[in-house]
């Protein structure tokens, strides 16, 4: 251990456990590990989780990290928090015995979002989350080590399915009445009945299938934004191979909140360290390096976002403008796009020098800036830019069964796809559909057709 | 309560399959892109431990993104206006301008030495080895280990030697552990007796000096108004394999480079890629220049001698002969002489030149390769070494 005791580390937390209660966090119970560095690193690259499937990606992920920190691109990590019921957090070993208590009240107030924040509460399970990844890394291993599968096939599939793994569902806006409704017939509140039609289909193709394909039905009856399910449901996949897009598609949608609520998350978290941390009655010498951790982590960033500043502030104001009630409210209803455009104020977008920019070439050029008749467009390209808006709105349009032909639609917002990449994915999807995908999006102001066929040529055309 | 683990000396290493797997990609990607990295790079000079950046393209994680028009918003001093720019650079600190901007659109780079490059390349094309007949008088340093020292460098350690200082020091502390102290902390039940600096050796060494075998590549090159820059950078990335191949095998490799259009001059490597003239072309004027500076300085005796020749063949019909003859000459002297002939961009039937050559040469270390994109560089190479291997087989070249 570095400067400090597993004692001594019991003995802060007891403290900051109580001040937390105290203050009306309510959390799951709480277990930390301390790790070494390579583990911490290692634990980074698997999105946390204690088991995980293989594939390349995370080996990749873990080099990358690997070489940031070897180049003092980003700092050491402080922790990692996973959303499991118990919570788990690591801690590491390196750090100095102030960073761990920061961390420490840092984690539980990331642990009271996971518990009552209603994106969790409906989306994830956290008592099964380490549970269900163990068990999907069981099955992927099992399929890489069938001989009739192999490691070889098992990440092709596991390859195209990470394609394509955020173009799933988009989380239900909680704020629209009509749309309300359907929340429960939502994929998020129906994890039993995910696949309804999986068995109806392949019975209907194996018994008959032109038939099927002659009757006038249209699939998908609605533009369907989860491609990964209705690929798993209507393309032509091995069972293994349907597994495994269920298990990419499980995985992706059990961070969705989390992606969802980044800024809101570390905002939380960081007003609680340091709500805490200043009623800790910290000795001197700690009480100096804790304010001096406290504004590294919330220090604004030029031409980026750094979620734990803007969070931060956010509910710094809405705590000293509002109260406590209405902190406890906003993190149990909001998502970052509700949450900043309903609490970024021109106040704060001025404070926070917030600008927009766009880029040109390799510079940026900013493009507004927060005063009077800008503030709002800042914002507004904020709350567009946040979670899943971050993510391309992809849906499936139509298969026409008799060519497989697979059609997808861009919802074009003003920003366009990077070609190079809708290219590569394409290739993927044609990999998982098994037969050409086409699809539709708009370029330099006109709408284009992008077509990739078995052979995975790829087109382009008006 | 919560609980706390100390789980910091598990010691697993999870990821190392998956990362055993990503360089793997890494590799393959590293081989398909060969092409794009050498040509960037000066054939000579200190570029052993030189570290490239590569980008692979084989290993980006493809979905769908925006592309680079998307509005962002940034924090910054207070003293931004519309219409301000500043570099991308600022937040990212490294990589390409810009990619930090693109989620997704990361420019994933890797550092490689020179030397690793070679070696992919090299594991690859599973090159025969070439004769070492000729060898030369130039005498290389080597080491010679001289006994033990107590100060040296790491690589220097002698791991035997010190291994058995330590012994010693344990037999002693063990003898004095009755004694009232000892230096060594006893921790109960410890087992560990750690090496301490005292327990180190390292080999004295003796500088020496060996015979090695030397070469030299003469690299000649048309420059005339015809052999655009997108010929130069196929003859660059060509030049600088085969320097890199034979450094390889040779203790020491010196490079020459001809100039020539009617004439033929030495210059340096700068001048050779950059310098553009016009004019006709006498590809014997090349040739001529070559052979005297090959009488001049590398004795074939003491030399293993390296020629090669990049031309779009776009050669004076009235030098043709000429050119022939001065070829067959140079493959009297050479190891090896190449013709590689770049004519980018669509199937390159041969010139005249080329045609000449093939009919006219009958020498065994005599090669004429095509060359039209980049992706042909490494199959040139290979064909050509190919060739310089199975001298007794008469190679029927294209």
């Amino acid at each position: 251990m570095a400067d400090f005791s597993l004692k001594e580390l019991e003995y802060w937390n007891e403290r900051i456990e109580e001040i937390a209660v105290e203050s009306g966090l309510n959390f799951y119970n709480q277990e930390f590990e301390i790790i070494n560095y390579e583990d911490m690193i290692g634990y980074e690259s698997y999105v946390g989780m204690p088991s995980h499937y293989p594939h390349w990606s995370y080996g990749k992920s873990y080099e990358r990290i690997k070489t940031l920190h070897k180049y003092n691109l980003t700092g050491l990590p402080y922790e990692m928090v996973i959303n499991s019921n118990p919570c788990i957090a690591y801690l590491m070993k390196d750090n100095s015995l102030l960073v761990q208590i920061l961390t420490i009240a840092h984690v539980y107030a990331h642990n009271d979002f996971f518990k009552n924040n209603r994106l969790f509460k409906k989306g994830t399970k956290a008592e099964y989350a380490v549970e269900t990844f163990k068990n999907h890394a069981n099955r992927i291993r099992d399929y890489i080590s069938d001989p009739s599968i192999g490691y070889t096939k098992v990440e092709k599939i596991l390859n195209a399915a990470h394609a394509v793994k955020l173009q799933t569902e988009r989380i239900i806006d909680f704020c629209n009445n009509k749309k309300k409704k359907e929340e429960s017939k939502s994929a998020l509140a129906e994890h039993k009945s995910d696949f309804p039609n999986l068995d109806r289909y392949s019975e209907n193709k194996r018994q008959d299938d032109s038939e099927a394909s002659n009757q006038e039905i249209k699939i998908p009856e609605e533009p369907q934004e989860d491609i990964l399910k209705f690929i798993t449901e209507y393309g032509r996949l091995l069972d293994w191979e349907k597994d495994i897009l269920s298990i990419v598609r499980e995985e992706a949608r059990y961070f969705i909140p989390q992606i969802e609520t980044k800024i809101m998350n570390e905002g939380w978290a960081s007003f609680w360290h340091y709500t805490i941390l200043s009623k800790l009655e910290l000795p001197q010498s700690l009480h100096f390096e804790f304010l001096r951790k406290h504004n590294e982590v919330v220090r604004p960033l030029k031409s980026s976002i750094n979620p734990y500043f803007i969070g931060f502030k956010i509910i710094e104001n809405l705590y000293n403008t509002q109260g406590k009630d209405k902190i406890f409210e906003v993190r149990e209803n909001e998502r970052d796009q509700s949450f900043i455009r309903r609490y970024l104020t021109q106040e704060l977008c001025d404070e926070m020098n917030l600008f927009e920019y766009i880029t040109t070439g390799n510079d940026y050029m900013i493009s507004e800036v927060s005063d009077e008749e800008g503030w709002k467009k800042v914002r507004d390209t904020l709350c567009n830019t946040v979670g899943v808006g971050s993510i391309p709105v992809i849906k499936v349009t139509e298969w026409s069964p008799k060519e497989n032909t697979l059609f997808l639609e861009h919802e074009f917002d003003g920003r366009e796809l990077e070609l190079s990449y809708a290219y590569e994915t394409l290739k993927h999807l044609v990999d998982l559909w098994k037969g050409k995908v086409v699809l539709s999006t708009h370029l330099e102001e006109k709408k284009k057709n992008i077509a990739c066929d078995e052979m995975k040529r790829i087109s382009l055309y008006t | 309560m919560a609980i706390f683990r100390d789980c910091s000396n598990i010691g697993k290493d999870r990821s190392a399959e998956d990362r055993r797997r990503h360089r793997e990609l890494v590799e393959e990607s590293i081989k398909k892109n060969l092409g794009n990295i050498i040509a960037e790079q000066s054939i000579i000079g200190k570029s052993k431990d030189k570290k490239i950046k590569i980008p692979i393209k084989g290993i980006k994680e493809f979905q769908f993104i925006y592309g680079k028009s998307k509005p962002g918003v940034g924090a910054g001093d207070g003293n931004e206006k519309r219409g301000d720019k500043f570099q991308g650079e600022a937040q990212e600190g490294k990589g390409k301008g810009g990619a930090g901007n693109q989620e997704g659109e990361e420019v994933y780079e890797t550092e490689i030495t020179i030397e690793e490059v070679i070696k992919y390349l090299f594991d690859d094309m599973n090159l025969p080895d070439i004769d070492k007949k000729q060898l030369s008088r130039l005498e290389e340093k080597s080491y010679r280990k001289l006994g033990y020292q107590h100060k040296g460098i790491p690589p220097r350690l002698a791991k035997k030697r010190s291994v058995i200082e330590k012994i010693k020091r344990r037999q002693a502390s063990k003898r004095s552990e009755d004694g009232e102290n000892t230096t060594y902390d006893k921790q109960e039940g410890q087992e560990r007796f750690p090496f301490i600096q005292e327990d180190l050796r390292y080999y004295r060494i003796k500088e020496d000096n060996k015979r090695d075998y030397n070469a030299v590549v003469l690299c000649i090159m048309d420059v005339s108004g015809s052999m655009d820059q997108t010929k130069k950078y196929l003859a660059r990335s060509f030049y600088f394999l085969l320097y890199q191949f034979l450094r390889l095998k040779y203790a020491n490799v010196d490079v020459v480079f001809i100039a020539h259009t009617t004439t033929a001059k030495e210059v340096n490597e700068r001048e050779f890629f950059h310098r553009g003239e016009s004019g006709g072309t006498y590809i014997s004027s090349g040739y001529d220049k070559a052979l005297e500076i090959i009488a001049d300085r590398y004795s074939p005796s003491n030399w293993n001698i390296y020629a090669f020749h990049c031309s779009d063949g776009d050669n004076w019909s009235e030098d043709n002969k000429r050119a022939v003859e001065s070829a067959k000459k140079l493959c009297e002297v050479c190891n090896l002489f190449g013709y590689g002939e770049i004519v980018p961009g669509y199937y390159n039937i041969g010139s005249t030149i080329k045609n000449e050559f093939q009919t006219n040469i009958k020498s065994n270390n005599f090669a004429a390769i095509n060359i039209n994109k980049k992706e042909d560089v490494l199959p040139a190479l290979k064909k050509l070494l190919d060739k310089a291997s199975d001298r007794d087989e008469k190679a029927i070249m294209d």
